[in-house]
């Protein structure tokens, strides 16, 4: 799976869970400001990055994760 | 009129303090909305075993991410109050001093469908796959905390969990927020949706379902109650600020009983004795006689055991034939912890409408029962004293007394 590949699989999985305009899901753009999501969001939305990557988050790994590009890369970096 | 004075089920009434409803909102098979809700139930009696609510959509009042983590059960309370604000004159009428405006919404077990669905996920996923927002859906109070946010209403907000009684019981703690002085205006109901498997199978296998689908309460030929669902939800209102401001009031609630049977689980106490206290009691607290009665909207489940002991209670309390009784569950099927509070948007809309609606699915009254039934078609009738009767498994009684402005 290359980079392109991965992201909209992503973006499917950001839209799908936080039901935000697939426009907005960019790298820079911010879980809390930019995408109305709270922690608890972000929760449910690594559970559906977990099942569409096959991969495993651990909690702690989201301390500090505030952007798409973080989280992105998160997941990439499990891949 | 003494308006819940608390001499017999509690003191503390202000006197002067009288409880007027002011909105009335309802989600129910028969209909979503008070127009739809009373020509169900003047319409001809379904025949399905469920009474499931169709064509429900609550994007109104919740946003596309948001609406996922709502059960069902809060979504129609949530949609009832909606509509109850609104016809009470809308949140900017009513609004008042926040701190006293409650909520109290019932219901009988909380977020059903989400919480076996989840389950579901836990045994086929683990449990990492369970939804983090499991908890605030299942919760039983959680229609009671999304009304209270939705506008702004930071005095009491609870949920009384009383099984089939909890809509009764919901808008009798609500009466009593307002005539002890605590609230000035307080939403008001249940809300239930039972119908996944589960507790659907929990029904059928204790027997209280009936086989046939046909909800014919007091008739000689019931055989359980139909599954239903829904939420019903009132404004309940100070009367004299419900003047001041000008709102149509439907009826005022007079008084109100909450006992238990301490008997038996499911069963009612023998001949009935628990309803006959509790109906006794409300009596007492509107400071009426019984004699004075003229309308009963009855539990009337359409089971075997709740009719003859409904009726038998009937009977001792007013003597023979007694006041007009009719039980909406022909219609609306039992909706469980909703059920009182679709019968408090009943009696409501049967003193603004001047009609008692029948009971349908009755042909063939019970021999045994010297009660009489409104049957065929609605009758009419000049609002006054009345009462709303429901009983829950657990023993629990509740009573309701609704009476005519003067």
């Amino acid at each position: 799976m290359d980079n392109d590949e991965a992201f909209d699989k992503f973006k499917q999985c950001a839209v799908e869970v936080l039901q935000v305009e697939p426009e907005k899901v960019v790298l820079d753009a911010r879980f809390g400001d930019d995408l109305d999501a709270d922690s608890l969001d972000l929760v449910e939305l690594v559970m559906a990055l977990e099942e569409s990557f096959d991969i495993t988050v651990d909690e702690s790994e989201l301390e500090g994760v505030t952007t798409i590009k973080q989280a992105f890369e998160l997941v990439t970096s499990k891949l | 009129m003494l308006a819940l004075q608390g001499a017999a089920d509690g003191a503390g009434a202000i006197a002067g303090r009288r409880v007027a409803i002011t909105g009335v909102g309802v989600v129910a098979a028969c209909g979503i909305g008070a127009e739809d809700f009373w020509a169900g139930l003047l319409g001809p009696a379904p025949t399905t075993l469920q009474r499931r609510v169709e064509n429900f959509d609550a994007r109104a009042i919740y946003g596309p991410k948001e609406i996922r983590r709502v059960d069902a059960f809060t979504q129609f309370a949530a949609v009832a109050a909606e509509e109850a604000v609104e016809d009470a004159g809308g949140p900017d009428a009513l609004r008042g001093d926040p701190d006293r405006a409650g909520v109290i919404i019932g219901t009988g077990v909380g977020g059903l469908d989400t919480l076996q669905e989840q389950t579901k996920v836990l045994l086929e996923r683990g449990s990492r796959r369970v939804n983090p927002f499991l908890v605030p859906m299942i919760m039983g109070n959680r229609a009671a905390a999304d009304v209270s946010m939705r506008y702004g209403m930071r005095g009491p907000c609870e949920a009384t969990v009383t099984a089939c009684a909890a809509g009764t019981h919901s808008v009798g703690n609500a009466a009593r927020l307002i005539a002890t002085g605590r609230c000035d205006v307080v939403l008001a109901g249940s809300a239930e949706a039972p119908l996944s498997d589960i507790g659907v199978a929990g029904f059928a296998n204790m027997t209280a379902l009936s086989t046939s689908g046909v909800s014919m309460p007091f008739d000689t030929r019931r055989d359980g109650f139909v599954i239903g669902e829904g939420a019903g939800i009132l404004v309940l209102e100070e009367l004299e600020r419900a003047r001041a401001r000008g709102a149509r009031v439907y009826a005022e609630i007079a008084g109100a009983a909450s006992t238990a049977d301490a008997h038996h689980i499911t069963a009612p106490s023998p001949g009935g004795s628990g309803a006959v206290s509790c109906m006794e009691l409300a009596l007492r607290d509107a400071g009426l006689t019984p004699d004075q009665v003229r309308h009963v909207n009855a539990h009337g489940t359409s089971t075997p055991l709740n009719d003859s002991a409904e009726a038998e209670a009937l009977t001792k309390v007013f003597g023979t034939p007694g006041p007009a009784v009719t039980s909406i569950k022909g219609i609306t099927g039992h909706s469980l912890g909703a059920a009182g509070s679709l019968e408090a948007v009943a009696l409501a809309l049967s003193f603004a409408r001047r009609l008692i609606p029948p009971t349908a699915g009755l042909e063939q009254l019970d021999p045994d029962m010297q009660i009489d039934v409104v049957t065929g078609g609605p009758r009419a009738w000049t609002p006054g004293p009345s009462l709303s009767n429901s009983f829950g498994f657990g023993g629990h009684n509740g009573t309701l007394v609704y009476v005519a402005l003067d």
